[in-house]
């Protein structure tokens, strides 16, 4: 059995946000990490590997230096890492790129007893689209928006957290499931895992490592196979900070009914 | 110490006078720059041993690892260890929890082979993390620097296999936590067959209170002075031993300094560390390795102050300016951060040599000295930046400057540097 994580790596947008004149993002300019939903989805994947001892492999598409996320990946205890990256893969939009994750995941290989796992969506494009995408081009079921998973045998419960309420659904390997921040605390690296990580099995995937994929064709991928066009990109304006008030008397109540009065508000 | 593609004319004219300051000559000198500005990455095992030793000298580049840890480091101190710094300090609490989760990944135990449960790392990767612990908590610091420099490292320096065996994995798995405290005047021993009988006291003990493995000091033979003191792996179970209470002090509040003291206390003679009457030359070495731990506490805390600091003069303002718009501000802060690079650099080499097997007395002695000093002057101005609320416990510069007090007088006071310093330099 073994788990196949997609990471993203993106630009902190905890930071100041950077946009070229052509309305994308100046990555080269931002600091980066690795996406917050794949962290928990990494963690989920880890988490049934401390109790299985199943292979945990992470794949992400990017450019080179996203091998340094992938090894950040291995020193979290994660196994092999394949990076998926060449020109012909630059300028994909979801659809392209999870139709190149696929065939990544493809060529790794799908079996009986695996799970994909994802992130609910990364924070540079807010779409949630890559992980269903990557399901539906592998013919695998899928679950989204997962706050809790319960592994029993080839059978999964997965929790799923909607707006308004959870969902539990049962399926059966091999899946793909999509992870959200509410489904566990990703751990840290550990001193000895860095240590490892260096030593652990890191594969490129270029177009020739994928391109006899049925589902690589130069005409779906990178720029050209990218139907998504990008009118503007823009920083929104800041949102003032709000204002806390603490308690739950009457007081309180009158105190927030005189400042929403003031405001017009009521 | 950044990743860096060159190094400019002046960084060359400097460390070509410094070379030269140890004895190389400027042929060497030039040539050692040369290979370094090459960017020549030694291929391990292909490298003479000349060779890597003339790298590790000069090449402060960090390695991947060593980035990767540093990086660990810094998240782990800010999300954990950070909001509980204050509290720590109030309360004088020892942060047995966030000992726990540092023995989970491997903190307590960096730089030691895995085979006796270490996490396979290198000094300067233990140094890195006492130093991105102590920028945002002495406390946390010093417990880690304790426990590796003065209890770790003399059982696997110094031990058998055996006490190898025996003690090493529970102290750097964490499960365990060590302390180490040496001769007092009165402390004496005697040998009765199978075992040792000890008996005396010793102060100031850093992790007394919480440790169950101590590395201690005692005569052994009074007549031979220096050279009667033995050293033993003592458990805190072993019968005749305890522990005094709490010393309330100045700074690294949260971390536990009390008495040791041993009442007719019983030592298997095979828990003797090294050889009967080598204990004066472990203690000096363990002083030695511990220097580098203390020395990289002093330069989290004076960067710590330094980031605290950068942080309140951009923010705050006074006469329509930011604080940090003022000429005295910046000057002051240039300073701070220039004495604490330099500080930087004296502890990483001194790591680095102490990495390597060379000798490393001098060099830890003068990191210490100079990081010490450095970080009580820089949190000191730290405070003044911040002015009346720097005072205050409501910011965390004045805590920092309690902390960076202790690191020039423990491990050997800053005067006591200087007459290792000035020993090595044969000024008698």
């Amino acid at each position: 059995m073994k788990i196949i994580v997609s990471i993203k790596q993106v630009p902190d947008t905890s930071g100041k946000v950077a946009v070229n004149d052509d309305g994308t993002l100046d990555r080269a300019s931002m600091q980066t990490i690795t996406n917050p939903d794949d962290m928990n989805a990494l963690e989920a994947a880890l988490k049934v590997k401390d109790a299985t001892g199943c292979k945990v492999i992470v794949v992400t598409m990017g450019p080179a230096p996203a091998a340094g996320m992938l090894r950040e990946a291995l020193a979290m205890g994660a196994d092999e890492a394949v990076l998926v990256s060449g020109r012909e893969f630059g300028g994909s939009d979801t659809y392209a790129t999870s139709q190149i994750l696929a065939a990544a995941i493809n060529t790794i290989g799908v079996e009986k007893d695996d799970i994909v796992m994802c992130g609910r969506q990364a924070i540079d494009g807010d779409t949630a689209q890559v992980g269903p995408q990557i399901a539906e081009k592998l013919h695998l079921p899928q679950v989204t928006y997962a706050a809790d998973i319960q592994k029993d045998g080839d059978c999964i419960t997965v929790r799923r957290m909607l707006e308004d309420g959870y969902m539990t659904i049962k399926v059966k390997t091999p899946c793909l499931i999509t992870c959200i921040k509410e489904l566990n605390t990703p751990r840290y690296m550990s001193v000895s895992g860095v240590f490892e990580a260096y030593s652990k099995p890191l594969t490129t995937y270029d177009y020739e490592a994928l391109k006899d994929d049925p589902l690589i064709d130069k005409t779906t991928i990178g720029l050209k196979g990218s139907p998504t066009n990008i009118l503007t990109s823009f920083t929104p304006p800041q949102k003032g900070a709000g204002q806390m008030l603490e308690g739950d008397g009457k007081e309180t109540c009158e105190k927030l009914a005189g400042i929403l009065a003031s405001k017009h508000i009521i | 110490m950044k990743e860096r593609e060159s190094l400019t004319l002046l960084e060359i004219a400097r460390l070509i006078d410094w070379l030269k300051s140890r004895g190389m000559s400027d042929t060497d000198a030039v040539d050692c720059i040369r290979y370094i500005a090459s960017g020549n990455q030694p291929d391990s095992e292909s490298e003479n041993k000349d060779k890597e030793k003339e790298r590790s000298a000069m090449d402060f580049h960090l390695t991947n690892e060593q980035l990767m840890l540093r990086k660990m480091y810094r998240e782990f101190a800010e999300n954990e260890v950070k909001p509980l710094a204050e509290e720590v300090d109030e309360t004088e609490e020892f942060p047995m929890e966030t000992v726990k989760k540092m023995a989970k990944l491997g903190m307590m135990g960096i730089y030691f082979p895995k085979e006796y449960g270490g996490a396979g790392g290198d000094v300067l990767s233990y140094a890195m993390c006492v130093e991105e612990l102590a920028k945002v908590c002495g406390t946390t610091a010093v417990i880690v620097s304790a426990h590796t420099s003065l209890c770790c490292a003399p059982i696997f320096e110094h031990g058998t296999e055996a006490q190898k065996q025996k003690y090493l994995p529970d102290l750097l798995s964490g499960r365990k936590i060590g302390a180490f405290g040496l001769t007092e005047p009165n402390a004496g021993t005697d040998a009765s067959g199978q075992q040792y009988v000890l008996n005396g006291s010793k102060c100031f003990i850093t992790n007394g209170n919480v440790a169950d493995t101590f590395v201690v000091f005692a005569m052994t033979d009074k007549s031979k002075g220096n050279r009667g003191i033995s050293a033993f792996i003592v458990e805190k179970a072993f019968p005749g031993f305890s522990t005094g209470k709490h010393e309330k002090k100045m700074g690294i509040r949260g971390s536990s300094t009390c008495d040791l003291i041993f009442e007719d206390c019983i030592v298997p003679k095979e828990n003797l560390l090294g050889k009967e009457g080598r204990g004066f030359k472990i203690a000096m070495q363990t002083l030695d390795g511990g220097r580098i731990g203390i020395a990289a506490q002093a330069l989290g805390l004076g960067e710590g102050a330094i980031d605290e600091a950068i942080k309140y003069t951009k923010e705050r303002v006074q006469f329509g300016r930011r604080l940090s718009q003022f000429q005295n501000t910046q000057f002051q802060l240039a300073d701070m951060h220039t004495r604490m690079q330099a500080a930087q650099y004296l502890v990483y080499a001194a790591a680095q040599k102490k990495q390597l097997h060379e000798d490393y007395s001098i060099d830890a002695s003068m990191a210490k000295l100079f990081a010490a000093e450095a970080a009580s002057d820089v949190t000191r101005r730290a405070v003044q930046l911040f002015g009346g609320y720097g005072y205050t416990r409501e910011y965390p510069v004045e805590r920092m400057m309690r902390d960076a007090k202790i690191t020039e007088i423990y491990e050997g006071t800053s005067e006591v540097q200087r007459m290792v310093i000035a020993s090595r330099l044969g000024v008698k």
